[in-house]
């Protein structure tokens, strides 16, 4: 049976790894490459590196680390942030990632996602969906896609952009709940259930992870195929063969 | 002491995907002696000691490109000759046809089909089955073969796939792996393997592998 997956995933400025830390704004975490192989060791499934660099210099600093992580370290490689160009996506290729996350870009040009699915193959073409629960208590669930961590609204529905996103060539949907991202209450699952539900391709849910069961919840009562996490793992509190134990207690199929 | 004979493994490159992670890969468990390079060129090929033969994408483009490049009959030359290695798309276009993009003749290597999943696919549970197959499932070895050595049999690779090969000869499965249906996910005959994961991407178990096809004398 196809395993469940767990993915780490890395937040990077200016080609460190970094963290937030309440109250104390980023704090360096390490090298990628460091990071990247202490995961891969504790038997996660694939990477996540998202470049949240500010300068042009860092998106550059960005193409290095990928080819330094690529070399050393042999499961698949996922990298965000700033890829809007078929440029931006053919370089991190080439540098090692095995895909390349979008998000803002597909937003204000959808037609993006189609060309690079043309181009490089769908496989390599996960779309970043950031959504928000907009209906009041008491109706019908509704959300909607922001952009700009969650500041702009699109008014955009998500489950429609989702299967949009996947008819245009997406072959994974990065699902983020920006009202739980943070908050360490757990996946927003009944958003999670309805996008894996309502399209083919598999998805990965994310936002709000604090504690081991929020993984087994996503998988289980949330459809995920695989469950994004960064601060459970990146402050030692877990590691991820730890959280693949608790998930294999429960049922879930794991690769451990 | 005598001199080492330099082997020289080659990547064919014929412009589908990424090829620098295969290549680190190999690199990583070569031998002393044994240069890896990537190269899309008839001459390197027939040159080679060993051929990798990775890809991704579609099989249209695929046997497109392969045709454009001049690198048709350097490829079937090779797999009559030399220690073959498919990967992904390069395993699939071994075949003789694949249905992906309305039809799509391939090179004809082993007598067979490419096939879907199907849109409809759920595992023996009822559960709903994603397309592309992404992941870590099982491989389960049918036969022994030397590119096994030191992998547990039912050990887990990385696939990323919609298709799946389909073999007219039983007896070229090497192994099979179960995605709502048990589909073949390694073939081997004479000097020619081939897999439908990623050893590349596949960790200590892909890189267990990609070292015995570097050791392999078939």
């Amino acid at each position: 049976m196809l395993a469940k997956r767990i993915i780490p995933c890395l937040d990077v400025a200016e080609g460190r790894v970094v963290k937030g830390v309440q109250f104390l704004g980023l704090r360096d975490a390490g090298d990628p490459v460091e990071v990247a192989r202490r995961y891969d060791a504790e038997g996660a499934d694939e990477l996540t590196f998202l470049d949240i660099s500010a300068s042009h210099e860092g998106r550059e600093t960005m193409l290095h680390v990928v080819e330094r992580v690529a070399d050393q370290v042999f499961i698949p490689l996922t990298v965000g942030g700033g890829i809007r160009t078929l440029d931006d996506v053919r370089r991190m290729l080439n540098a090692g990632a095995d895909k390349v996350s979008i998000n803002t870009a597909a937003v204000s040009n959808p037609d993006f996602v189609r060309a690079a699915s043309d181009k490089v193959g769908s496989q390599c073409i996960v779309v970043a969906i950031d959504a928000k629960r907009v209906s009041a208590p008491g109706e019908p669930l509704r959300w909607e896609i922001f952009t700009h961590g969650g500041r702009k609204p699109t008014g955009l529905d998500a489950i429609e952009w989702a299967q949009k996103m996947v008819a245009y060539g997406a072959g994974e949907l990065l699902v983020t709940s920006m009202d739980r991202d943070g908050t360490r209450i757990g996946f927003d699952l009944e958003l999670m259930r309805t996008i894996g539900e309502s399209v083919e391709v598999p998805t990965i849910a994310s936002g709000g992870v604090g504690n081991l069961d929020h993984l087994n919840d996503g998988i289980l009562k949330g459809k995920a195929d695989a469950v994004l996490a960064a601060s459970i793992f990146h402050f030692g509190e877990f590691t991820v063969h730890q959280a693949k134990e608790h998930m294999a207690l429960a049922g879930i199929e794991v690769r451990l | 002491m005598s001199t080492a004979k330099i082997s020289n493994v080659v990547v064919v490159d014929y412009g589908m995907g990424n090829l620098r992670s295969v290549a680190k890969a190999l690199e990583h468990v070569a031998p002393e002696g044994v240069s890896v390079r990537v190269s899309g060129c008839p001459n390197e090929l027939a040159a080679a000691d060993r051929i990798v033969f990775p890809g991704q994408g579609a099989a249209r483009d695929c046997m497109a490109e392969l045709r454009q490049r001049g690198l048709h009959d350097a490829l079937l030359d090779a797999a009559r000759s030399k220690p073959f290695l498919g990967i992904c798309m390069g395993m699939q276009v071994l075949m003789t046809h694949s249905e992906e993009n309305d039809g799509t003749p391939c090179l004809d290597m082993f007598p067979g089909e490419v096939r879907f999943f199907g849109h409809d696919l759920h595992d023996a549970t009822g559960e709903r089955l994603k397309i592309p197959h992404m992941g870590w499932n099982r491989v389960q070895q049918t036969r022994p073969h030397p590119i096994w050595e030191g992998i547990e049999d039912g050990e887990r690779f990385y696939f990323v796939h919609s298709y799946h090969v389909m073999p007219t000869e039983s007896n070229l499965t090497l192994a099979t792996t179960e995605y709502g249906l048990s589909f073949v996910s390694a073939i081997a005959r004479a000097n020619v393997a081939a897999v439908q994961f990623h050893p590349e991407k596949s960790a200590e178990a892909g890189l267990r592998l990609l070292a015995n096809f570097l050791h392999w004398m078939p």
